[in-house]
């Protein structure tokens, strides 16, 4: 060792955290015996400005080529006491936090033996500092645009809030339109606002914003790279109807000969072959359904080419693959309701009135299949006596044990506007019970209940079942204990939430995902936009069940972190990677076979780290069976002389 | 010319180290021109006297494990007159095959090999370290533990390999000649006479991008070897990764897979479990979480004789060996 290190003790009291079980001067006392330690000493609160004026003031009276601070976690701290060091001309590698509070005072009641302990943590830590290499943090550059996948409202409410503070957006959606769930929305509670005049503006737009690309009827299909350098491959499904020639005029739909089910209606309506999912779909153009359409064999069908003015419709388009290289990502895939033929007991599928929440939300929309009047599926006629019934898929052990949160408002403005449009039915809602934690949800509740005179009854329905062209529901009130015996004529279930194309996407990302598939935050709540890996944001329903302005809220602070990150001048990484030593390798594999992060490849036989995508986990390290990886200041050696300057 | 007094020492020993040096031929021939040997017993008739009551020795040359309490006597005393101290050979190196006898109590391997063996008939149940009973003969006392030579005695240098290969022995002879000759110093304490890199390094056969294995085989129970790929890559476990370079992979030349002779690579303290963590991690690697820690484990305890195949040479010297001779004296 060229220099002779001289390291600086500094111990912390934390109030009595620290101080009412390890006995800091005997400490103190203890370590200044060190053979490195030039100065030791204790202080009531390390990290305030007169505990870091302390480290300060003894790194340059000292001369120390190290510091030592004993004190809480290095997740609380470390950040405060390496920028102390750095100010007073240290490495801020050269200054390690020894954690004297959650590993030793918080867990242990024995001052003795708790004393003993703080020392050897405190020994351990001076073997790693003295080692530590003073290191540099890594520059990486930015490219600065972003990437949002999925078009509905999360969606779009990042995209537009990226592209306004004037970063270039690529915005991706799967199907032919942006809008997602929102645009087959009725009205939204509990202001009633109509769910399509809020977003339309919205999706135009996004239409007209210069810095804004949108890919429709398109799929990210591959992502590499890292935070401030993705690159991305999109496939790109042919639309077969150029989108800047069609005018919407709709001459090619009149003539269309196939009929097939509105999917944007849930069924409950017919399209062409060649349609329009709405009216104020964006991109304002007709699609091509390729499933059901007969042009593909020009001796059948192709009517809709020969009328188009427009020239607009391409039956030889091809699917493309698109790269594109963006800073950061956020995936705002959303949700899909959970299979109602999972609950047989409820009838989906057999009886023809018995429908889910959103098929009920196309009937309650004045663009939806009966241009807004509630009429049921099976005769057209309007129903009278209406169940709703909540939670179904949701909060049961045997379909979704959590809660779809929504459910308990719209059920609620579902019934509401039920009434809005047939004053004289009947509505009941089956319950479990009634969750309206939000800025006038209670009072929307109350004002069903009591207003409308809904009735509410508290139970789960067991079955429901036909009988003379009648609806049968069997449930239980369980407030009065008694059996509930229901005669109505259609149901409408309040279907579970559960997360649409997040599983296979979050493999491509590589960020993890909870045990039911939605997207995973870092920290539930102090991070809650953010996905483990850097430069990967994530907000809307794929996160987890939320409503629209809960999702609005994510998506903004989802799109706040990536502007973030955008403009910064420089990324930085810390250099705490693994580190080959190229004397000692000689290229068996084991290390590349088995990194998380494809970090690692063999050049002329020799690992080569990527030290950008690198995330310092280890794993090289530990599988390398020569010892040539190692990870910076925390090499092999070292951690071994740590464990035995602890132990011994 | 002064000639170098050379000692060669043989302690638990195949003898396969005497005869790599003569394995060694004309160089050993010409190495011979400028030494004095002062005890050899496999090659000259000099009894243990010689060794102990030479004046100095310039060179001297341990191979073998130190096992029995003789071993340890010969060793210390020949070192307190000697110069330079030669680890030569995996044994005295990093303990060798022998050292593998550490998986067991010192008791616990009399009574088996004296005793209980079924090819053995000894009803008076007598084992060494028992005086005969005409007293004439002494059968030396088996130590508790076997260590490697440098924690019997300090090592100036190390000359790995079981035993130590061609290659190798003929630069440790051409550095003792070039002493003798020139006077050129003899390498500096705690030299290796290997290369830095591993076998990979040396190994012809081709590496795949991924090395993953869904089954670990031995070489003799493999079905089929692809002769010019990687032998871990195809299921059998080899050393080679985690052994020093200096051999010319000659084992793998030969379609057998390394056993990791020549010890660690010069980073590694703790070879065996190096190996462990090596193995461990390129099971199912692509896809560890889909197959479930149950499959991980079967497949892994296929694995016939883990200690005896990863700690094949460097038991006692390793952290676990050390740790279990320590716990004994405790």
């Amino acid at each position: 060792m060229a220099v002779r290190e001289r390291v600086g003790v500094f111990v912390c009291h934390c109030g009595r955290n620290i101080a009412a079980t390890v006995d800091v001067k005997k400490v103190v006392e203890e370590i200044s015996k060190h053979p490195y330690v030039v100065h030791a000493e204790d202080y009531k609160y390390m990290c305030s400005d007169p505990g870091q004026k302390l480290i300060y003031d003894a790194i340059k009276s000292k001369k120390l080529t190290a510091v030592v601070v004993a004190a809480c976690s290095p997740t609380m701290h470390e950040e405060t006491f390496r920028k102390v060091c750095e100010e007073a001309g240290l490495n801020r590698y050269k200054c390690e936090i020894a954690n004297i509070r959650e590993q030793c005072s918080w867990v242990h009641t024995d001052i003795e033996k708790a004393t003993e302990k703080a020392i050897r943590i405190i020994r351990g830590a001076i073997e790693k500092v003295v080692k530590n290499r003073p290191l540099h943090k890594i520059e990486l550059d930015i490219v600065r645009k972003c990437l949002v996948i999925g078009g509905g409202i999360a969606g779009i409410q990042a995209a537009l809030d990226i592209a306004n503070a004037g970063i270039p957006v690529i915005l991706v959606e799967k199907s032919p339109t942006i809008g997602g769930h929102m645009a087959q929305l009725s009205e939204t509670f509990p202001t009633l606002d109509c769910s399509q005049c809020i977003l339309t503006p919205k999706m135009v737009e996004v239409a007209r914003h210069p810095l804004i690309k949108l890919y429709t009827c398109s799929e990210v299909i591959e992502v590499s790279g890292y935070v401030g350098n993705f690159r991305v491959k999109i496939l790109k499904r042919p639309r077969y109807v150029d989108e800047y020639k069609c005018t919407m005029c709709g001459d090619c739909a009149d003539v269309c000969p196939v009929l097939v089910l509105n999917e944007f209606d849930r069924g409950l309506s017919l399209r062409k072959a060649i349609y329009i999912p709405f009216p104020q779909a964006v991109p304002a153009a007709y699609v091509i359904d390729p499933e059901s359409c007969l042009g593909f064999n020009p001796i059948k069908c192709g009517k809709c080419k020969d009328v188009c003015e427009q020239e607009a419709i391409d039956f030889d388009m091809k699917e493309e693959i698109i790269e594109e290289e963006v800073g950061a990502i956020i995936v705002a895939t959303g949700y899909g309701l959970y299979p109602k033929e999972k609950i047989g007991e409820y009838g989906y599928g057999r009886y023809e009135d018995v429908i889910d929440s959103l098929e009920f939300e196309r009937l309650l929309s004045s663009t939806g299949p009966t241009g807004g009047e509630i009429r049921r599926p099976s005769d057209g006629k309007i129903p009278k006596r209406i169940a709703f019934i909540q939670c179904v898929g949701s909060r049961d052990e045997n379909h979704l044990p959590y809660c779809s949160k929504i459910c308990c408002m719209y059920t609620a403005k579902h019934a509401m506007l039920y009434k809005h449009r047939v004053p004289d039915g009947e509505a009941y809602v089956f319950y479990i019970d009634i969750r309206a934690a939000g800025k006038g949800y209670e009072e929307f509740i109350k004002r069903v209940q009591e207003e409308y005179g809904i009735t509410y009854i508290r139970g789960r329905v067991s079955k429901i079942y036909e009988e003379n062209g009648k609806l049968i529901v069997h449930g239980v009130d369980t407030l009065t204990g008694v059996p509930v015996k229901l005669e109505v004529d259609m149901v409408v279930l309040a279907m579970g939430m559960i997360p649409t194309g997040s599983i296979e996407l979050a493999k491509k990302l590589k960020i993890p995902i909870d045990q039911y598939g939605f997207l995973q935050e870092v920290h539930p709540k102090l991070r809650p936009v953010e996905s483990v890996s850097d430069g990967i944001y994530i907000c809307g329903c794929a996160q987890g069940p939320k409503d629209i302005s809960e999702t609005v809220t994510q998506a903004s602070a989802a799109a706040s972190k990536a502007i973030s990150l955008l403009t910064r001048p420089k990324l930085y990484r810390e250099p705490l990677v693994a580190e080959v030593n190229e004397e000692i390798c000689s290229g068996c594999g084991v290390c590349a076979s088995i990194c998380p992060y494809s970090a690692i490849e063999i050049v002329e036989g020799v690992a080569r780290v990527n030290e950008i995508l690198c995330a310092g986990c280890g794993t090289c390290s530990a599988a390398c069976p020569s010892g040539a990886m190692q990870l910076r200041n925390i090499e092999d050696k070292t951690v071994l002389r740590m464990i035995k300057s602890m132990l011994g | 010319m002064k000639k170098l007094k050379l000692a060669i020492i043989p302690t638990g020993s195949c003898s396969g180290c005497d005869t790599s040096l003569v394995d060694a031929g004309e160089t050993f021939v010409k190495a011979l021109e400028y030494l004095d040997i002062v005890y050899w017993p496999i090659a000259m008739d000099l009894k243990v006297d010689s060794l102990l009551k030479a004046e100095s020795i310039d060179i001297l040359i341990v191979h073998g494990s130190i096992r029995t309490e003789e071993h340890e006597h010969l060793v210390k005393e020949a070192a307190k007159k000697a110069k330079y101290i030669v680890a030569y050979g995996s044994c005295t190196c990093f303990g060798g095959i022998p050292g593998l006898a550490n998986l067991f109590f010192r008791d616990e391997l009399l009574k088996k090999v004296y005793i209980e063996t079924f090819s053995t008939v000894n009803p008076e149940e007598k084992i060494p370290g028992v005086t005969c009973e005409d007293e004439r003969l002494k059968i030396p006392k088996l130590r508790e533990w076997i260590h490697p030579l440098d924690e019997i005695v300090d090592v100036d240098l190390y000359v790995p390999g079981c035993p130590p290969p061609g290659e190798i022995v003929e630069k440790f002879l051409e550095t003792i000649i070039a002493h003798a000759e020139r006077g050129e110093p003899l390498p500096e304490k705690g030299t290796v006479l290997a290369g830095l890199k591993t076998v990979c390094d040396e190994c012809p056969r081709e590496k795949p991008d991924k090395i993953v294995v869904k089954k670990f085989v031995r070489i003799s129970e493999a079905k089929e070897i692809d002769e010019k790929k990687c032998l871990l890559a195809q299921g059998i476990i080899c050393m080679g990764p985690a052994t020093r370079s200096g051999c010319d992979a000659r084992c793998l030349k030969v379609n057998m897979p390394c056993r990791g002779c020549m010890g660690p690579s010069p980073e590694v303290v703790d070879m065996g479990a190096k190996l462990i963590s090596m193995i461990s991690s390129i099971v199912y690697a692509d896809k560890e979480r889909e197959v479930g820690e149950e499959r991980l484990k079967k497949v892994v305890e296929e694995i016939v004789d883990p200690a005896g195949y990863f700690y094949r040479f460097t038991l006692p010297g390793s952290i676990l060996g050390r740790t279990r001779r320590r716990r004994d004296k405790e």
